[in-house]
């Protein structure tokens, strides 16, 4: 019997030797397959991208669902290789498959730092895009270069990221805010040559100080000796606008100033059209465009307004513009405001920079660094234009902004944005190294507007 | 048109929006010592009520005036179907616990009715517009003014008059009053205290609705609109008097001229100014303009 144990055994021992050696073996040739292919597998891979808006709190209908939208509807265009335009036939990123991970961004700046670090650390996201809120951008800039992680910003108004630091693995594919009240001051100079007094109507917060800080500004170059007649700063999400109407209809300023957004505006617009605020005077919103096809013909006629950008229905007419507008009001059942084009110009700008980057090192899945260096001041095409890195060190973008008047179309069901004027970027966004409210201060220096 | 009386006008009208919803805060405290932070969530799900049965959202939009009963019977739904199954269901559990910890259960009631929102109505903004135009506007020299917001200051006096003669011309009011007083000696004498939390909550919870449903035609309707008006209803609580409803009243009142005089002649200071009114109140009275000094007992 030990006998008979000790030959199995020994059997046995032979069998594993073998099995081992060609399990060995097999693990050796796929290793070796895999050192072989390294390059071509790049195409047959994933890239994954955390995509970060707002899905809950005040700012989730106006922005981040929108945003969300947008993004799906691209990273699946892409994914089937159905964009038009430039991306024509292109899949994915390089020919790797996008595969996405979305997060809300409400919950503050705190709340942020941590999800990004579970987005890069856990998730082992290639890449972050999104963010809205500014002060979350500026949470999570500082984290992204310790972390040596790429995080792509769509929104956040404010110009300090890159003014105020410089990063390498920080980028926003979208202009920042000073562009909106530039084009604005630009448009309500052109249209209303006449107009002596101005007020302003906007938040009681930072968006809402430098919002009206830039068209002042701004309108103080443009019409030298406007009166300033009132400063009002209700709180942001009051809802209730009664008192300030009254202020502003008793003061009769030739032009009222706001940079209201989402549900304050909306309440703004319903309290103040009954009341004849608009028809007393001009009101003008550095970004009201994206409340228009939700308010529909409750939008009173001659706003003058924009969103930051060749954004929604002012979108230029390109074969990449056209489908982006129209597949998505297709899907969502309602047209595409500013928040998903500057949403899907991350994907865009990171898709750019990535295969930039393949180009230069024969084709492999570039390193963060690599895609990085790559995305520097590089150009792309977005359904909003061309999109240009051109300032902050190449980290920031400018692009065309446009502004016109709202006007109900009956026939269509539709608020239309009428009399539009576009502008080039790089008349309305101050040149590289030059600090935005310098750059306004100064007289626009350096301004290319023919 | 002088602006004194521009500030009255707006004052007014602003006051009588807080006042409609401070009443259910205050009366809800007066009985059953719960500062209930999920009125504002309350006050929200009343928007979306009428937004859904007037706003046109899932039925046909209604212009006329049978858009005010239909927002009321808004109100009395969401009352019925949320006031018993929290009161039951939820905040019995946690009597007799200290009143932070009411407080705590209240905040989270509060988040969850906000994700109740978010998962029936979505996070789009809803519209009840069109009752808005129903009272034409009111022309005061250089201004006009939509008869709506008139409307609305009829139906916060109406609200705090019927409650006041309910509470003092009735023996269910009474009851309450009772129970108000002193629950345990209320209790002795045979009253179904718990009976009573239960009714009260429910018309608190019909106050919110009622408040949600009726001011929904001025604003954009979304889940968030509870979260400021909450935290101005409990100025307008502490500086009247926790559990006072005339107190309430003249609360919402100070409340609202304060914000228009310093909109009108200090706009930085138009969140400061009602803050300062409450804290210059509770320097001299602690206990609020028609609260009554808490007893301790050993």
């Amino acid at each position: 019997m030990f006998d008979t144990t000790i030959k199995n055994r020994g059997a046995m021992t032979g069998r594993f030797k073998k099995t081992g050696l060609l399990a060995v073996a097999f693990a050796a040739a796929i290793g070796l397959g895999q050192a072989l292919a390294g390059p071509a597998d790049a195409a047959e891979g994933t890239f994954k991208i955390g995509m970060t808006a707002f899905l809950s709190g005040p700012a989730a209908d106006a922005f981040g669902v929108p945003s969300m939208n947008g993004g799906k509807l691209m990273v699946d265009a892409l994914n089937k290789g159905e964009v038009p335009g430039p991306y024509k036939g292109s899949v994915g990123i390089g020919g790797m498959k996008i595969e996405i991970v979305p997060v809300d961004e409400a919950g503050g700046a705190q709340v942020q730092i941590q999800r990004f670090r579970d987005l890069v650390q856990r998730e082992k996201v290639d890449a972050v895009v999104g963010y809205d809120g500014s002060g979350n951008c500026l949470a999570v800039a500082p984290v992204a270069e310790e972390l040596k992680a790429l995080a792509i910003f769509s929104g956040c108004g404010t110009p300090r990221i890159f003014e105020e630091a410089s990063y390498e693995y920080v980028f926003r594919a979208g202009a920042h805010s000073t562009m909106d009240n530039v084009a604005l001051a630009h448009y309500v100079a052109r249209k209303l040559p006449d107009a002596k007094t101005v007020a302003g109507f906007n938040q009681n917060y930072s968006w809402g100080q430098d919002s009206w800080r830039d068209f002042k500004l701004a309108l103080d170059t443009f019409k030298p000796g406007m009166k300033v007649v009132d400063e009002l700063f209700p709180e942001k999400g009051a809802g209730q606008y009664g008192a300030q109407i009254s202020v502003l209809m008793r003061k009769k300023p030739d032009v009222v100033h706001s940079s209201l957004w989402g549900g304050d505006l909306e309440a703004f617009l319903l309290q103040a059209g009954p009341r004849g605020l608009f028809k007393k005077t001009n009101v003008v919103f550095a970004m009201a465009e994206h409340v228009l096809p939700r308010l529909a013909e409750k939008v009173p006629e001659g706003l003058m307004t924009g969103g930051r950008g060749a954004v929604g229905a002012l979108h230029p007419d390109t074969p990449l513009a056209n489908w982006f507008y129209k597949a998505y009001e297709e899907r969502y059942g309602i047209p595409a405001v500013q928040a998903p084009f500057r949403f899907v110009q991350t994907i865009l700008g990171l898709k750019t920079a990535v295969e930039k980057a393949m180009a230069a090192n024969g084709g492999k899945k570039p390193t963060t660094e690599e895609t990085a260096k790559a995305f520097e001041y590089a150009t792309f095409e977005a359904p909003t234009g061309m999109i240009k890195m051109a300032i902050g060190g190449g980290h920031q973008a400018i692009q065309d902004n446009a502004i016109g008047i709202s006007k109900w179309n009956a026939e269509k069901k539709r608020v239309e944005l009428v009399d539009v004027e576009y502008f080039k970027a790089e008349c309305i966004n101050p040149p590289d190294g030059m600090k935005a409210v310098e750059w306004i201060e100064k007289g626009f220096p350096g301004a290319k507007c023919d | 048109m002088d602006v004194f009386l521009t500030i009255l006008v707006d004052g007014t009208i602003y006051g009588a929006w807080l006042f409609l919803i401070a009443i259910g805060l205050t009366l809800v405290f007066g009985v059953m010592k719960i500062l209930n932070v999920a009125h504002g969530a309350l006050y929200a799900i009343g928007a979306y009520a009428a937004a859904t049965l007037v706003g046109g959202n899932v039925i046909e939009e209604v212009a006329g005036f049978w858009a005010l009963p239909l927002m009321l019977l808004g109100s009395i739904l969401v009352a019925v179907i949320l006031g018993p199954f929290l009161e039951k269901f939820v905040l019995r559990l946690f009597y007799g616990r200290d009143e932070v910890v009411l407080l705590l259960v209240t905040f989270g009631v509060s988040l969850i009715l906000e994700d109740v929102i978010r998962m029936i109505w979505g996070v789009f903004s809803q519209y009840v517009a069109a009752p808005y135009s129903l009272f034409g506007n009111v022309e005061m020299g250089p201004l006009y003014y939509v008869g709506y917001d008139f409307f609305v200051v009829a139906l916060a006096v109406l609200v705090g008059v019927a409650t006041s003669l309910f509470l003092s011309r009735t023996i269910m009011g009474k009851i309450v009053l009772a129970v108000i007083h002193d629950a345990e000696i209320s209790r002795a004498m045979g009253v179904n205290v718990s009976r009573v939390y239960l009714y009260t909550f429910t018309f608190g919870v019909f106050l919110a609705a009622v408040a949600g449903a009726f001011t929904s035609p001025m604003l954009a309707v979304t889940p968030s609109i509870g979260v400021n008006a909450i935290i101005l209803s409990f100025a307008v609580v502490v500086i009247g008097g926790m559990g006072s409803i005339g107190g309430a009243a003249v609360g919402a009142a100070l409340v609202g001229l304060s914000r228009a005089t310093a909109i009108n002649f200090w706009p930085e200071a138009e969140l400061f100014v009602i803050y300062a009114v409450m804290a210059a109140v509770l320097l001299f009275r602690p206990q609020g303009l028609f609260g009554e000094p808490a007893q301790r007992r050993i």
